[in-house]
C-alpha cells in the first residue's frame, strides 16, 4: 500500500465550502526516461483519481506521466451532511488504492 | 589542497550528473534581507565555463589553451574562465570577476544567517509548512514504522532502547555531526542510525540514500523541528571543524570555485534564475522537487560539487562530515527544519 496524506476537514458547518488535499507516494515513472543500464524504465503512473461521498462521485483528476512523482491534488466541495469521503487512486500495474475519511457536518 | 577533477565513489543518483552551477533551477523568489550587507556594486554575474573547443574568442586571446607542460592525451586543460553576461547581453570576458577570484570571506554573522526557507516562493514555503502537503512527511511516516519495528525476533527495534522518539529523540538532531568515543571520529545522524543497527541490533547497516536510512533520519530529526541548531561543545570535534572549513573555502574543480564563492560571498544574489542560499543544512533530510525524492545532505553536496565541476565526496564520506560539522556550527541558531521541501 502506498503510503498517503490527506486534509479533511474533521467537522463543517452545512453549506460550508471546505478544501480537500490528498497526497500519495508513487514514482510516476514516465515511461520515456532512460534507468541506469541506458534501458527506457517502463511507464508507471496513476491515471485516474476519484474522490466519492457515501458513493456519490465529488471530484475526478486524469493524471498523466507530466505530473511530478508524489502527486498533490487539492479541491474543494460544499459540504451537505455527514458521511465519507472515498478517495481512489487507478493506475499503471494494476495499482488501485482506496482511502476514506469522515466529515461531521453540523 | 588536493584539486578535485575526476569523480569517484558510487554512482550518481538521478538528477547527480548535473550539477547546479550552471543549470540552477527555477526559484524566483526575493530575498527580504537583500542589502542587508554592503557590497560593491557588480552586475550580476552568470557564470559558466567555456571549453577552449567551444569558444574562438578564448582560444584568440590565447586563455583556454593547453598548458604547455600538459599531455596531449584525452582530458582537455580546462581554463578556469569566467564570463559575465548582464541582462542578455555579453559583455566579454572578465578573468577577474569578484565571484570566484575575491580572498576567503567572513563568516556569516550569527544575526544575519538565514535559512533557504525565506528565500523560496511562498507556494514552495506553503508546502513546507504544511504537514499534509510536504511530501516529506511520506518518508517520516515510514520512519516512525522503522522505528516500531524489530529488525529481527531476538532484536530490540529503535523504540525498545530509546523509547517513544518524541520524548527521546527531541534535539538529537540538532546536535549531531556528534564525536562518536568507540570509533574515535565525528559522526552524522546516518551513520549513528547504522552503527546502531550493528551494534545493538545485529543487523546490516541500511544502504547510504536508500529509503530506510533516509526515513529513520528524517523520523529523528523531524523530532527536533523548531529547535534552534546546537552544534556540541566537544573539543574532539575541533579538528573535523577545522578540516571542514578548510574544504569549504578551498577552490575545487575545474571552475575553481569554492563553498564559500557562492554561499558567503554572493548569497542573495542570482545564479541563473535561483537565489543563492546561505547554504545552512537545517532541513536534512529534505524533499526536493527536482529530485522529486528526499535526500540527504550528502546529495545536496554532491550536486554542488558536481556543477563546480569538482570530484563529488564519496556516500558516507569523513570529508563530508567535516564539512557537515563545520556547516552545522556555522548554521547556529537557525531552527531545524526537517522534512524541509526545496526547490
Amino acid at each position: 500500500m502506498a503510503r498517503t496524506l490527506i486534509s479533511v476537514p474533521k467537522t463543517a458547518k452545512a453549506g460550508d465550502i471546505v478544501t480537500i488535499k490528498v497526497l500519495i507516494s508513487h514514482p510516476m515513472e514516465t515511461g520515456f526516461r532512460p534507468g541506469h543500464d541506458g534501458r527506457i524504465l517502463p511507464r508507471d503512473i496513476i491515471t485516474e483519481f476519484t474522490c466519492r461521498f457515501d458513493g456519490e462521485e465529488v471530484f475526478r483528476a486524469e493524471l498523466f506521466p507530466a505530473t511530478s512523482a508524489n502527486p498533490y491534488l487539492t479541491f474543494t466541495t460544499r459540504a451537505t451532511k455527514s458521511g465519507t469521503l472515498s478517495f481512489t487512486w487507478r493506475g499503471d500495474n494494476g495499482f488501485d488504492q482506496t482511502e476514506t475519511a469522515a466529515i461531521q457536518v453540523t | 589542497m588536493r584539486l578535485r577533477l575526476m569523480r569517484r565513489g558510487p554512482p550518481l543518483l538521478e538528477g547527480e550528473g548535473q550539477g547546479e552551477v550552471c543549470a540552477p533551477s527555477g526559484e524566483d523568489a526575493k530575498r527580504p534581507n537583500d542589502g542587508a550587507v554592503h557590497r560593491e556594486p557588480l552586475p550580476r554575474p552568470v557564470i559558466g565555463w567555456i571549453p577552449d573547443r567551444l569558444s574562438p574568442t578564448l582560444q584568440a586571446s590565447g586563455k583556454g589553451r593547453r598548458r604547455p607542460g600538459d599531455p596531449s592525451g584525452e582530458v582537455p586543460h580546462l581554463t578556469p574562465t569566467l564570463y559575465v553576461q548582464e541582462r542578455g547581453h555579453a559583455r566579454g570576458l572578465l578573468a577577474s570577476v569578484a565571484f570566484a577570484v575575491s580572498a576567503v570571506a567572513a563568516e556569516i554573522p550569527p544575526g544575519e544567517r538565514r535559512s533557504g526557507f525565506d528565500a523560496m516562493a511562498p507556494e514552495t514555503r506553503a508546502m513546507q509548512e504544511d504537514d499534509t502537503s510536504n511530501p516529506g512527511m511520506l518518508w517520516v511516516q515510514d520512519g516512525a514504522e522503522l522505528w516500531a519495528r524489530a529488525p529481527s525476533a531476538d532484536k530490540p527495534a529503535c523504540a525498545g532502547c530509546h523509547g517513544a522518539a518524541e520524548a527521546g529523540m527531541r534535539g538529537v538532531a540538532a546536535r549531531y555531526p556528534a564525536f562518536d568515543a568507540r570509533s574515535a571520529r565525528p559522526m552524522d545522524l546516518q551513520g549513528r542510525i547504522n552503527t546502531c543497527r550493528r551494534e545493538h541490533q545485529g543487523a546490516e547497516p541500511l544502504a547510504l540514500e536508500g529509503r530506510d536510512l533516509l526515513s529513520l533520519a528524517a523520523y529523528v530529526a523531524n523530532q527536533s523541528r523548531g529547535l534552534a541548531v546546537a552544534p556540541p561543545a566537544d573539543p574532539r570535534l575541533d579538528p573535523a571543524r577545522a578540516q571542514g572549513r578548510a574544504l569549504f573555502t578551498a577552490r575545487m574543480g575545474q571552475l575553481g570555485l569554492s563553498c564559500a564563492a557562492c554561499h558567503d560571498d554572493n548569497h542573495g544574489r542570482r545564479l541563473g534564475s535561483a537565489t543563492i542560499p546561505q547554504g545552512h543544512p537545517t532541513g536534512y533530510p529534505l524533499y526536493r522537487l527536482e529530485w522529486q525524492g528526499l535526500g540527504s545532505l550528502g546529495r545536496r553536496l554532491r550536486n554542488c560539487m558536481t556543477g563546480m565541476r569538482a570530484e563529488p565526496f564519496a556516500a558516507g564520506d569523513p570529508e563530508a562530515i567535516a564539512l557537515e560539522a563545520y556547516l552545522m556550527q556555522r548554521a547556529a541558531p537557525l531552527l531545524i527544519e526537517t522534512p524541509a521541501v526545496r526547490p
